[in-house]
């Protein structure tokens, strides 16, 4: 059936077969551009430029966090009003937490992550000519453009951009006279983020139909690499969450711009009683956190399948436990929807609730720590290459362990009594989804840039780019753990004013000399990245002997992907090393009757045809060698 | 390799060049500048050398690459292997290993003793307890899971005589895996979750000292209650330049509330801190007592503790002459959020009382005059009303 579905869409789009050049114009080739490869790249390159905005602006405030009584004079020659007299504002200070954290979170790790090889992947993964809608595809990525281009014209209006922490909690972001970043800010913040979230319905839809509907011949789902079964359930969650944010996120655009109060009750700010009565801030909380928490897991989950399939490719050898890994996503999945309570332990709500909400949170710990001991089991007694791409899985695999560990004492309603909104938990969820999401993206990029731009990146600059990078994380967050449990809070513009936080000082200094020095260290990727798409090193075919289909496509790109008939395929993704095998990868492509030599009684479960023809040819194998 | 052809090209010779003289042109526009800026303006020349250390980086780097390159080559025309990077990643990861290991260890040290002291609340010790276990079992895992990660790495590190194992599943062993975490985090959770209902479903008692918290930006207010014990209605509509906690005077129990500065607590007896909010959402949060709430506007709450070292006790524990408890904010409110504290004093019982007693009322001799005459104002109101409806 999905051949059909293809070859229908196909015929509408080009009448003389597939692989025809179209003579495309700029506008619709990169502008555009309805191709789903093309799209990819344009959610790539707009996630790194995003990336480094936000990074830019960790730094600005680390900067500040290191030297709270230091002016810099150059800060006011770049930001102006926002930083009077060489030093920031306190009020830009929490815009600048705000929008990074925004940036990162949704921009970075959810559009530049997913919107970049759910594009690229799904279709060449699942063989397919393009998205189910490529037309919906291409408005997905310029509702996120859109978005991008809204959230940083913030910075250019008087009051400054969004500043209520980027999980804009009322009644803090629904009152423009609580503080400056509540102003017009907030309603750009919130603008940008309806259009985000459409852009990311319309790509979540078309991912999930696609990996439904367009599968080539033979790939049923037990036979997608695990980077599709990554990408579709995060689309699922994405879909099943995003539209109650946009519910959020219009109760509080009523709350502030028509006098509702959904949110707000028994307030008094600067001396004025307000007249909203009966709205509860909680509720709020209950919608955001409804998105909120799947929403990191829409983050690790692709993270978690690219780092699954280079791991295997470059380990040469299978993944470990395969269907444990996909009934783990799915558990995940399922009971990331269950366990956002654990974000409001200390927010008042009834502690009954709080108690459930551990008993869910913890329980998500387990389907984690079997993809990580699958991971683990994949190394052992493999034959390890170290591509920059299979260096950065690892890193996810090490950040994925340690900021999950931490989750163990957060989820525990008892223990976050101290710890909630502590750097413990900034230390926290930046290496478990900051630091290992974007470690599973650049191991994408590493791994996925011949198939992109057809060039290879220089693997010495990615090493380089690598070890400062990996090293400078945990230099950064490791530390923070222990203010964290010094009682130091998060959002803090500077600890001057407590004679008892006085002594992290000293540590701050530490842990922004190595943000500096990791954010450099992005530098080698931005040239080897811009560097390798003109002058990089011609790739070839298959450069990392993978399995799976994307490598069966010709190099150059055009649209529809293969020339002639779609391959079909015939084994799941992970025949590596593979005993009794000529080489040590089998194609997926590759019909079992041409490997005679490397089947297993394993491979012909659902097929006793085969299953027969097997046990002849090995008996005839046994015949033959007796004869000898 | 991306950057040779950088090298390569006398492009970066030139781009070095003309940074050399951007540099110094910026040291002499600097001279004519600093002289006509009356305020301290931007000192571009250290501005100019931060970016001139940034290139000479990238140059070292991209030098380095070279010399490698050079050696490589070098290498194979002479027919011997060149570098082999594959190994030596193996190498790098298993330094990592080691360095990680000493580091980590430095840091829980270091670091380790940085953080707060033991609980001085009841139910602190509770959650203390529950801490170090969960860090004992977490720390094992952590320990050997980035060991066995690590030292995979290097040992199955790439050969060309060797295959990799064909293991694609081990049902025995994905079983083990599975039901071992379930049952290391059934135990964390049936802990947790007694730990938890103790700490947070208490009820009210009798004797319990009832305090007061609203928060508003960007300040703690106290309210104790006076010689009756009870704290009386708070309304927000009241709330006035004269009664900034909108306290409601036409409940008695409310004409002896007391004001307080700081928040002094008896030791070893439970107190009740009811927790409000006037504005927008705060959080109390008392890290020496394991205590924190968010204060939420609408949303009165109350959190229960007993304090059991005072505040004396804790100077010598700590060593620590200077040493106070706190109360600080710890939900982002806005642009002082950062300093939102009040001093937190444990004493005996007696001293408490002591104290307790030179507090001033939130009802003042000249607020209860205002009050009256409003009292008086609203009557005619009425008899007026009472007037018109005959």
């Amino acid at each position: 059936m999905s051949t059909l579905a293809v070859h229908d869409h196909e015929v509408g789009h080009h009448d003389d077969g597939h692989g025809h050049h179209h003579k495309e114009t700029f506008i619709s080739k990169y502008v555009f551009s309805m191709d789903h490869k093309m799209i990819g790249k344009q959610f790539l390159i707009t996630g790194i430029t995003m990336a480094f905005i936000a990074m830019i602006l960790s730094i600005l405030f680390r900067i500040q966090l290191a030297y709270p009584d230091t002016a810099f004079p150059l800060l006011e020659t770049l930001l102006g009003r926002f930083a009077p007299e060489g030093r920031l504002d306190p009020e830009f200070y929490l815009s600048l937490v705000t929008i990074h954290g925004t940036i990162m979170v949704f921009f970075v790790l959810t559009a530049g992550l997913s919107g970049t090889f759910s594009n690229l992947l799904i279709p060449l993964q699942v063989g397919a000519r393009d998205m189910a809608s490529p037309f919906m595809n291409m408005l997905s990525y310029w509702f996120f453009f859109t978005a991008c281009v809204i959230m940083l014209s913030s910075f250019f209006i008087q009051k400054g951009p969004a500043g209520p922490g980027w999980t804009i909690y009322p009644p803090l972001s629904a009152l423009p006279t609580a503080m400056k970043g509540s102003g017009m800010g907030m309603t750009l913040w919130l603008i940008s983020m309806v259009f985000f979230i459409a852009s990311s319905l319309m790509g979540g839809i078309n991912y999930v139909s696609t990996v439904l509907n367009m599968r080539t011949k033979g790939m049923d789902l037990w036979k997608m690499p695990l980077t599709i079964w990554a990408f579709f359930l995060t689309a699922i969650l994405g879909v099943l969450s995003f539209p109650v944010l946009v519910a959020g996120v219009v109760l509080l655009i009523f709350d502030r711009s028509f006098g509702t109060s959904f949110y707000l009750s028994d307030i008094v700010v600067n001396g004025q009683i307000m007249p909203m009565e009966g709205g509860s801030p909680i509720l709020f909380q209950h919608l955001f956190w409804f998105l909120g928490h799947p929403e990191v897991y829409i983050v690790i989950m692709p993270a978690m399948g690219i780092s699954s399939e280079i791991m295997s490719v470059n380990s040469r050898k299978p993944i470990f436990g395969y269907h444990a890994m996909v009934y783990s996503l799915i558990g995940i999945t399922v009971l990331s929807f269950i366990v956002w309570g654990h974000h409001m332990f200390v927010t008042g709500m009834n502690p009954f609730l709080g108690g459930v909400f551990m008993i869910t949170t913890l329980i998500i710990a387990v389907p984690s720590a079997v993809k990580t001991f699958n991971w683990l089991a994949t190394i052992w007694r493999g034959n390890i290459r170290f591509t920059p791409a299979m260096l950065f899985a690892i890193g996810m695999v090490s950040f994925f362990i340690s900021g999950g560990i931490t989750g163990i004492f957060l989820g525990n309603a008892a223990l976050d009594i101290n710890l909630h909104d502590t750097y413990f938990v900034v230390a926290h969820f930046h290496l478990v989804m900051g630091s290992a999401a974007i470690f599973g993206m650049l191991a994408g990029v590493y791994h996925w840039f011949p198939k992109m731009f057809g060039k290879m990146m220089d693997d010495k600059l990615g090493y380089l780019h690598f070890w400062l990078t990996f090293i400078g994380a945990y230099l950064v967050f490791f530390p923070m753990h222990f203010m964290g449990l010094d009682g130091v809070p998060r959002r803090y513009y500077a600890f001057t004013e407590f004679v008892s936080m006085q002594r992290w000082l000293s540590v701050n200094m530490f842990v922004t000399w190595a943000a500096i020095i990791s954010a450099l260290a992005q530098f080698a990727f931005l040239y080897n990245f811009i560097h390798s798409i003109f002058w990089g090193k011609k790739t070839i075919q298959n450069p990392w002997q993978a399995n799976t289909l994307e490598w069966t496509a010709p190099i150059e790109h055009f649209h529809g992907n293969w020339h002639g008939e779609i391959p079909s395929v015939y084994r799941w993704p992970y025949d590596y090393s593979k005993p009794g095998a000529e080489e040590d990868y089998i194609l997926q492509t590759t019909p079992l009757s041409q490997t005679m030599s490397s089947n297993v009684p394993h491979d012909f479960e659902d097929n006793p045809a085969g299953l027969e023809e097997l046990s002849k040819w090995t008996s005839t194998q046994k015949a033959n060698e007796e004869v000898k | 390799m991306g950057f040779n052809k950088l090298i390569d090209n006398k492009k970066v010779l030139s781009l070095c060049a003309v940074l050399m003289l951007t540099g110094t042109n910026l040291l002499m526009a600097q001279g004519t500048t600093a002289a006509a800026a009356e305020k301290p303006g931007v000192n571009w020349l250290s501005v100019g050398y931060y970016v001139l250390l940034f290139v000479l980086g990238c140059i070292a780097v991209a030098i380095i690459g070279k010399i490698l390159r050079v050696y490589d080559l070098s290498q194979k025309i002479q027919g011997k292997a060149g570098i082999n990077w594959n190994n030596l990643m193996a190498v790098i990861c298993i330094v990592f290993l080691v360095a990680g290991g000493i580091g980590t260890y430095w840091s829980f040290t270091v670091h380790g003793s940085m953080i707060l002291p033991e609980a001085a609340s009841v139910h602190g010790a509770k959650i203390d307890s529950m801490f170090w276990t969960t860090t004992g079992i977490t720390m094992v895992v952590f320990v050997v899971t980035q060991i066995l990660l690590f030292s995979f790495l290097f040992v199955y590190r790439h050969s060309a005589k060797r295959r990799a194992y064909y293991l694609p599943h081990n049902n025995t062993i994905e079983k083990v895996w599975t039901i071992a975490p379930a049952i290391v985090l059934t135990v964390l959770v049936i802990f947790g979750f007694f730990t938890w209902q103790e700490v947070t479903n208490t009820k009210e008692v009798k004797g319990d000292v009832n305090i007061d918290i609203t928060g508003e930006q960007f300040a703690w207010n106290l309210r104790y209650p006076g010689p009756d014990g009870l704290l009386g209605k708070k309304n927000y509509k009241l709330i006035v330049g004269s009664n900034k906690l909108g306290i409601d005077f036409t409940d008695k129990n409310s004409t002896d509330d007391l004001k307080a500065d700081t928040m002094f607590l008896p030791v070893n007896k439970s107190i009740r801190l009811n927790i409000g909010s006037k504005d927008i959402i705060h959080s109390v949060y008392m890290p020496h007592f394991r205590v924190q709430l968010n204060a939420v506007p609408g949303l009165p709450t109350f959190f229960k503790f007993t304090p059991r070292y005072t505040t004396e006790q804790m100077r010598q524990k700590t060593d620590d002459p200077k040493f106070e408890y706190l109360v600080y904010c710890n939900k982002i409110c806005g642009s002082s959020h950062y300093n939102m504290q009040k001093v937190v004093r444990v004493v005996s019982e007696a001293e408490y009382n002591q104290w307790l007693a030179k507090q001033q009322p939130y009802l003042t001799p000249a607020l209860r005059t205002e009050l009256k005459l409003a009292e008086v104002k609203k009557n005619n109101i009425s008899t007026n009303r009472l007037a018109l409806n005959n």
